[in-house]
């Protein structure tokens, strides 16, 4: 149920952009996820997928997910290595001063959309 | 068709209703805590023992529990304001379906609310509830390795309480190791052990939240 969530968030944000920029309708909305996000890709697209039929302005709209590598930076030997291979504990020196620069994000990086003034 | 370059956030009309609520609560001089743990954490009972001993403060508590009539008849007993909040099906709060919570208490003005989140450490982490403070627990028999597995509940915690200490002698739980490796993931975190059973450490907690619910009506 995480990933629904998520959907039905989405959708009230591209709403109230809907409203501001007066789009009616929305081509390709793509997302940025990432790594360790905790979002499972195909269980968010088929939400998605159940979702949008019922919404006038998402009705024909595809999702697009990229993904963002997640990066850990070790603060005791100043390096980064990659999160989900390493996890907590630097690779370089054993230190578990570290904490994840990116990786766990969901963000709308930008959407398709066909507004009033096209028209 | 044109293409609209947004870099939002996902949430980010969640995170403006947030914004709003909290600055409603703040006009309304009510403290909003969103207490946040796994089921069987202990969080009736340490509210019970709270609501208890917070002599003198009006106290109400969201219950958004799926069934939980017996949780808010403990705490109606107690002289308290309990109402139930529906998730509809979401395992988590957020800023609209708290407001709802709040507005569905009338017009009853009380110095403290408590929301009393979904038991999970995942996902109510994540949603912005528009609450002054954000308040978790995690009780000695779930383990002192749940800062390396639910990470993101840690540091977004103001306070976090750990729970059921009278118990620390039947468990393995390092109660030094895991302050350790919380105060890593979060620097700036209150941590207060204690029993809400045999009420050590519980004062401690009371003088915090004395002092919020002060400074709030305040600033």
């Amino acid at each position: 149920m995480h990933e629904m969530g998520i959907v039905t968030h989405l959708a009230k944000t591209l709403d109230d952009m809907a409203s501001e920029n007066k789009v009616t309708k929305y081509g390709s909305v793509t997302l940025e996820v990432g790594e360790v996000s905790g979002i499972i890709t195909d269980y968010f697209v088929d939400c998605w997928n159940y979702f949008k039929v019922k919404h006038p302005l998402l009705k024909d709209s595809e999702l697009k997910l990229e993904s963002i590598p997640a990066v850990t930076f070790c603060e005791s030997c100043k390096q980064e290595y990659p999160t989900v291979k390493y996890g907590r504990i630097c690779p370089h020196c054993g230190s578990e001063e570290t904490y994840l620069v990116q990786g766990n994000e969901c963000i709308i990086k930008e959407v398709e959309a066909e507004t009033a003034d096209e028209v | 068709m044109k293409v609209i370059e947004l870099h939002k956030s996902v949430t980010a009309s969640n995170d403006a209703d947030a914004q709003a609520l909290r600055a409603k609560m703040k006009q309304q001089g009510t403290l909003l805590i969103n207490l946040m743990s796994s089921p069987g954490s202990g969080k009736t009972t340490l509210l019970s023992s709270t609501i208890q001993m917070l002599e003198g403060v009006k106290v109400a508590v969201l219950e958004a529990d799926i069934e939980s009539a017996v949780d808010a008849e403990r705490i109606e007993a107690l002289g308290a304001l309990a109402v139930q909040v529906h998730t509809d099906g979401m395992c988590h709060m957020d800023a609209g379906m708290t407001e709802k919570g709040l507005e569905a208490m009338g017009d009853h003005p009380v110095d403290l609310a408590i929301l009393e989140n979904v038991g999970n450490l995942i996902c109510p982490a994540e949603y912005d509830t528009g609450a002054g403070k954000n308040v978790m627990i995690l009780s000695v028999t779930e383990g002192d390795d749940k800062p390396l597995k639910y990470p993101l509940m840690f540091e977004k915690s103001d306070v976090l309480i750990i729970s059921k200490i009278d118990a620390l002698p039947y468990f393995d739980f390092n109660l030094d190791e895991c302050i350790n490796r919380v105060k890593r993931l979060n620097p700036n975190i209150q941590i207060y052990p204690l029993s809400a059973k045999t009420k050590e450490g519980m004062q401690d907690w009371i003088n915090w939240l004395q002092q919020e619910i002060k400074q709030w009506k305040e600033r």
